[in-house]
């Protein structure tokens, strides 16, 4: 029997109990209505779930626990038979041969690459069929030892509401309890697999090294090319300078525009044209800026006479990375010229000023915190894009402020070393996980201070 | 000076000076309100640039190339009956048969020396199909179209090498080629030759990772939005969970593939490249998009609902769940649409938990290896051959009618039900 068919045995036979539960308090309701006291507690299907709960919940949770601990009693038993005593006991070798028997118990894997392999297999066939059949009876033990429990205390004055409500406001706080969750998840793994990197690779050496040619075997001490200022500068120069310089002036200039210049038919249909930009995914600004924008950039290089212009240049990225930014800058900007008190704006106009000197002269140094924040929002966007500089950026590492060279950015080199062989323990995919925590730190702060400016600014006004 | 300040003689408005100061004024503004149209107008040249390209290119990616070959099927197969290729024993009998050395033959007696890869890899499996459908083909001569390889296919389309471009016009003197609408496209899975590849495998591989997205951030997000807005108390942890959603709406996408793979794959050791990875990890990305635009709308609908409903007797939860979430709903499915749509046209994450092998197949289940759509897409800009050139840009114009339907549907939802209370 395979998990899934569980789930579902364990699902129907909730929604059995359900039934049952259910009909069960109809009947005593019916009753109370026809008796002298005319009403119960509960309504019918508070109970069929309180039942159905009862039943369901624990066998779950235990599936899932089961589910977790089941793998490592598996290898125990196989581990303690005498035929796995003459196993290499180098850990590399003797994991390999143990996770491709497992594979081929599992069905996963047809040929053996390994000859000790093949003798482990009936062994893990029959480790996996025992301890699947005690998951599978504890399971329904469970689950019928819950159910009936639950199913003795329908009784008409019994509250099944308020029960099934605290079990609701449980299921809520633990939905909330996911965000946090992940948040800790992120930065766990992220400084776990970071402190692997460093204690191979020194943080001084990844944070002010100049030379990013990583090594896949490292000696301690010594250089080993994991030097990660290129890639700063390289992920800074694209997304907070190139793709700024387009974003910026093009996002205030149509929010300036759409809001205090368009009639309200242009807005309509504007407005959401630009949105549409937002809503085209990365990889196809990818290809667009690999296949369109990089080759005519280069031409553009040639035509001026710089000679070494790349085709994966880093102009053509920054362009696409800007445009695609002009929605979120256009849309920042638009709210913080709105949330502009309209006394302002009328004062200035009634002087005598023109709409153009009204709106530079004061709705936007009055709007200016808001934009600020927005454009910061925009370069954590940017500096955090992955696939338009995967594809239209090159891959190598270069130091230079020439917009027409190849330059790399930190997201870039995330992809390029986790492609190939994903050894964990390799300080190419420990890397990754260290230029990851750099990313995250980054746009966090990034983030953080943009909305606090944003709030601030926001409080000011009101 | 003090003369100048206060002279009492009042501004000659009509004067030279001051018209001329009045129009540079005016002028002023004329460009500056001119600058604005302009960077709007330059936006919008783009999307439309982008999306003319696209088109242009990818059009001609749903079409391919077919070559006319005779076959004389008595001879070819020693005279092969209707009968014995159809039934229950179809499959073995067409085994048996060699169906690509008899495309090879016929192809070889009709072209001669130029025959050698003539068809693309995929064309004795088109006339495989085409004697399992109609067992009759085989009792006499026929003339089939046969999708011919991706050289003659760019070079019959646009500019190809000048070898190929050679044999397509001697052959298109001959009218034996013609264009055709390329079902393929649309049924197959990745290929090694651009001209049999299709997008269903990617496409399902899709529609699969966004169940479990979808199955998973909907709930989840839901239940969070209800719990910040109708019952979170004010206190620390409830700040911290609002903080963390704030925040996890703007990591970047490739941390949650970073996450993915630490958690997922090594801590949980789940299937890599499946799409049961692919959805946990994007439901991780897509639940604080619901959870935001859930907590909008939920807090939009009026306290005088949330009041009488208890004043009638209905507990907490009742009132929750039998009238704000009804009447909250249609502001959440937007916010879920967009955020699925979000969801649907990621590519990094996915490339982190390994989606980026060759998957020659659709999935068959949550567990088995397979790509995604936008992934699909990066894999093929990545190829050398000419020909993936057109399939990149089709599947692109895929992806983007699934991604503005989805907009289009969220906005019609918006403007439906939107109720101004």
């Amino acid at each position: 029997m395979t998990g899934t068919a569980l789930l579902f045995l364990v699902l129907g036979l909730g929604l059995v109990a359900w039934i049952a539960a259910r009909a069960r308090a109809a009947a005593f309701v019916r009753q109370a209505k026809a008796g002298p006291r005319g009403t119960v507690n509960s309504l019918p299907y508070y109970h069929g779930w309180f039942v159905a709960i009862c039943a369901v919940a624990p066998a779950l949770l235990f599936m899932f626990i089961w589910q977790s601990i089941s793998p490592s009693l598996v290898t125990n038993m196989v581990l303690s038979a005498p035929a796995a005593a003459d196993l290499p006991q180098e850990g590399f070798a003797r994991a390999a041969i143990l996770s491709e028997a497992r594979a081929i118990a599992q069905g996963f894997q047809v040929t053996a690459f390994q000859g000790e392999s093949e003798k482990l297999v009936p062994l893990y066939k029959s480790a996996l069929s025992y301890y699947k059949w005690i998951g599978v009876a504890a399971t329904l033990l469970l689950l019928f030892a819950g159910g009936a429990f639950a199913f003795t205390r329908v009784k008409p004055d019994f509250r099944a509401r308020s029960k099934v409500e605290r079990v609701v406001m449980f299921g809520l706080l633990v939905a909330s309890l996911i965000a946090i969750l992940t948040t800790l998840g992120i930065f766990a793994s992220l400084i776990f697999e970071s402190w692997r990197f460093f204690s191979m690779v020194s943080p001084f050496e990844f944070l002010f090294g100049t030379e990013w040619n990583p090594k896949s075997v490292v000696t301690p001490g010594a250089d080993n090319g994991y030097g990660a200022i290129p890639l700063f500068w390289g992920t800074i120069f694209i997304g907070a300078i190139i793709a700024m310089i387009v974003a910026i002036p093009l996002g205030l200039m149509s929010a300036i525009f759409l809001t205090q210049y368009a009639s309200a038919t242009v807005r309509k249909w504007m407005k959401p044209i630009l949105e549409i930009l937002a809503g085209v995914p990365t990889v196809v600004y990818g290809y667009f800026a690999a296949l369109t924008v990089a080759p005519a950039v280069r031409d553009f290089a040639v035509m001026l006479g710089v000679s070494n212009a790349a085709s994966d240049n880093a102009l053509a990225a920054g362009i696409v990375m800007g445009v695609m930014i002009i929605p979120l800058v256009s849309s920042m900007s638009d709210d913080s010229i709105a949330a502009v008190p309209s006394a302002m704006r009328d004062g200035s106009l009634a002087m005598g000023a023109t709409k153009s000197e009204t709106i530079k002269q004061v709705l936007l140094p009055a709007a200016l915190p808001g934009v600020v924040g927005g454009v910061l929002l925009a370069v954590s966007r940017a500096i955090g894009e992955t696939m338009i500089v995967v594809m239209a950026a090159g891959y190598t590492a270069n130091l230079t402020a020439n917009p027409f060279a190849t330059i790399t950015t930190v997201t870039v080199q995330i992809v390029a070393l986790l492609t190939g062989d994903q050894d964990f323990g390799s300080p190419h995919t420990l890397a990754a996980f260290a230029l990851g925590l750099a990313l995250f730190v980054t746009t966090f702060f990034l983030n953080y201070v943009a909305l606090r400016v944003v709030k601030r600014y926001r409080e000011a006004y009101e | 000076m003090s003369n100048a300040t206060m002279d009492p003689t009042p501004t000659d408005w009509n004067g030279q000076i001051m018209q001329k100061r009045i129009a540079r004024r005016y002028a002023a503004e004329r460009r500056f309100k001119a600058m604005g149209f302009f960077a709007v107008f330059l936006s919008t040249l783009f999307l439309a640039f982008l999306l003319f390209t696209m088109l242009g290119q990818g059009l001609r990616g749903f079409q391919r190339t077919e070559i006319a070959v005779d076959f004389d099927f008595p001879a070819l197969t020693s005279g092969t009956t209707a009968a014995s290729i159809s039934g229950p024993n179809a499959d073995a009998a067409l085994n048996s048969m060699d169906v690509p050395g008899i495309v090879e033959l016929a192809v070889g007696q009709q072209y001669g020396n130029i025959s050698e890869g003539l068809l693309t890899t995929g064309a004795a499996g088109n006339v495989r199909q085409m004697l399992m459908d109609n067992p009759s083909l085989v009792t006499s001569k026929q003339q089939l179209w046969l999708p011919v390889d991706s050289r003659l296919d760019v070079a019959f389309k646009r500019e190809g090498e000048p070898a190929a471009e050679k044999i397509v016009s001697t052959l298109a003197q001959k009218g034996t080629l013609r264009a055709s609408f390329n079902w393929t496209f649309l049924t197959g899975a990745d290929a090694t030759d651009p001209s049999a590849v299709g997008i269903w495998a990617a496409f399902k591989g899709s529609l699969m990772t966004m169940a479990i997205t979808l199955m998973l951030a909907f709930p989840v997000g839901v239940l969070a939005a209800l719990y910040l807005e109708e019952y979170a108390p004010k206190n620390k942890l409830t700040d911290m969970i609002e903080v963390s959603i704030n925040n996890l709406a703007a990591v970047p996408s490739i941390i949650f593939g970073l996450l993915g793979l630490a958690v997922f794959l090594t801590m949980f050791g789940m299937p890599r490249s499946s799409a049961l990875v692919g959805g946990l990890t994007l439901a991780l990305m897509t639940m604080p998009v619901i959870v935001i635009a859930g907590r909008n709308a939920v807090k939009s609908v009026p306290p005088s609902i949330r009041e009488a409903a208890l004043g009638i007797g209905a507990s907490p939860v009742q009132v929750v769940f039998h009238h704000v979430l009804p009447l909250a709903l249609p502001g959440i499915l937007t916010g879920t649409i967009i955020g699925m749509a979000r969801a649907l046209g990621e590519t990094a994450p996915l490339l982190m938990i390994g989606m980026r092998a060759f998957i020659p197949s659709a999935p068959q289940g949550f567990t088995d290896a397979t790509t995604a759509l936008p992934v699909q897409i990066y894999l093929w800009s990545d190829e050398v051959n000419q020909g993936f050139v057109e399939k990149t840009s089709a599947a692109i114009i895929v992806l983007l009618i699934f991604l503005l339907g989805m907009n289009a549907l969220a906005i019609y939802l918006r403007n439906r039900f939107e109720t101004r209370w």
